[in-house]
């Protein structure tokens, strides 16, 4: 990619190219088991990276931060962090 | 053209008007405070079109200054001292998204303690910012240089800011006889600003987007690969302007420096008194001569090497100092000079700060200072000049 005079970037809403994901060191890991669907981790996951399916939540690790803040919310146990190895 | 005998700021806001500028977001700081005062009279008379923001500081100024230049939009502004310190990272952003603003100064000293008076600190410590810096030596430059200004900063091959320096009171507030150009002239010397992308709702785009290290590194590359080239721009536009309006315009200007031993750099309001020494060294037999620089950044070194490389002395005077290092511009001077062979002895001589009066005596004792440092050897490259010691 060729940059642009002045950082101009004329294609809007090109943030979801820019995978955050790249930046976790710890990788949240939900256990399908001890999930009671309660959602929590839905609504505060700042990045939004969490959405329903009906087997339980599901991450979206392009995005995911590893903040760690759905792992110390779930009242249930069932998000671990894990040390993540590129 | 019309002969006026005006203050320093009125003639950088005739300049301005001048240059048709559609936005003027302004916060009025002693010494530029008759700038925007001058222009929201233009434009309440209905001599001028642009319009006026009231902003409620000087960062906010320069924050509208930035908007309304991305809306392609020609804007100005003027500050001074503290409102530029205000200002600071939005000058950064001026300069990165590439944005041919251009700001008027009544160069001032900061504070503490607080003082209103002429020096050069302000500019000086602004010179990281990716912004073209113009000095002004009396009224006339600072009003052609406001056009000028206009005409190199938006070239396509710099679009970048740029900020014109008239010295506080010495300029801002001293009344000068000034010839106003025509507007005829100066509008077909400075067509109207046309970006090839700017802000439209119809089709949306951001300026200054993420920058991450895979090309932030690249983005300042450019930038200043844009600096260096203005090199030539300025060059281009000083030529025309002495076609069009008759006054040359130089990046250093030197005066009787063919046979010189000793150079005396000089920016701003102090270079015609150091003419007037110069001339009275001369009558003495001293061979000296001096520089004036009306460019700062981009940093004329090639021109500067030019005119000064058979002195035995090149003699900095900076009105600003690096607290630990000497002048700003002395660093500078020595860069030029420390790669080559055989080079001047480079002094460097801190004076005028906070509008203590620089006269001619002063240069006088920076003559027989850089003599003796010759003869007997260095003893501290930085002296600081007419500094009373008796009340430290």
């Amino acid at each position: 990619m060729k940059i642009t005079i002045g950082a101009i970037n004329d294609k809007p809403g090109s943030s979801k190219n820019y995978k955050t994901g790249s930046w976790r060191t710890l990788k949240p890991v939900i256990n399908l088991e001890k999930c009671k669907k309660c959602w929590l981790c839905k609504q505060l996951c700042p990045e939004g990276c969490i959405t329903k399916k009906e087997e339980g939540p599901q991450i979206n690790y392009d995005y995911c931060k590893g903040c760690g803040i759905c792992a110390h919310e779930c009242t249930f146990d069932a998000i671990i962090m894990e040390l993540e190895e590129r | 053209m019309t002969k006026m005998t005006i203050m320093g700021n009125m003639a950088t806001a005739l300049g301005a008007k001048l240059c048709r500028p559609h936005v003027i977001p302004a916060y009025p700081i002693t010494p530029s405070t008759l700038f925007p005062e001058k222009i929201s009279e233009f434009i309440a008379n209905g001599e001028m079109d642009g319009e006026m923001i009231r902003v409620e500081s000087e960062h906010s100024a320069m924050s509208a200054a930035i908007g309304a230049s991305a809306t392609g939009a020609r804007v100005c502004t003027a500050s001074a001292s503290q409102g530029i310190a205000l200002m600071h990272e939005m000058l950064f952003i001026a300069s990165g998204m590439r944005l041919p603003i251009v700001m008027a100064v009544g160069n001032r000293a900061l504070s503490a303690p607080i003082n209103i008076w002429c020096d050069h600190q302000d500019t000086i410590s602004e010179r990281d910012v990716g912004w073209l810096q113009f000095y002004a030596e009396k009224n006339q430059e600072g009003l052609d240089l406001m056009i000028l200004a206009f005409k190199i900063c938006e070239d396509k091959r710099v679009l970048l800011p740029g900020m014109v320096g008239i010295d506080a009171f010495v300029l801002t507030h001293t009344v000068e006889g000034v010839d106003v150009p025509d507007q005829k002239l100066v509008d077909d010397f400075l067509p109207p600003y046309k970006p090839e992308k700017y802000l439209d709702a119809r089709t949306p785009i951001t300026f200054g987007s993420f920058g991450t290290p895979e090309f932030y590194q690249e983005f300042k590359y450019a930038q200043v690969k844009a600096m260096e080239e203005s090199e030539k721009v300025i060059d281009e536009a000083f030529r025309e302007y002495k076609k069009v309006f008759g006054r040359t315009y130089q990046k250093i200007t030197p005066y009787r420096c063919e046979d010189a031993d000793m150079v005396i750099l000089t920016l701003g309001s102090m270079s015609g008194t150091a003419r007037a020494a110069v001339d009275i060294l001369r009558e003495e037999g001293k061979k000296a001569g001096c520089i004036k620089m009306t460019v700062y950044r981009p940093f004329p070194g090639k021109e500067l090497i030019d005119v000064s490389k058979n002195a035995k002395v090149i003699a900095v005077l900076d009105r600003d100092i690096t607290p630990g290092l000497g002048g700003a511009l002395y660093a500078d001077v020595a860069a030029q000079f420390v790669n080559r062979t055989a080079h001047p002895v480079i002094l460097n001589y801190i004076l005028g700060l906070g509008g203590r009066d620089i006269v001619i005596n002063d240069f006088k004792e920076i003559y027989d200072k850089s003599h003796q440092a010759l003869e007997k050897g260095i003893q501290n490259p930085v002296e600081w000049i007419n500094l009373n010691k008796e009340i430290l």
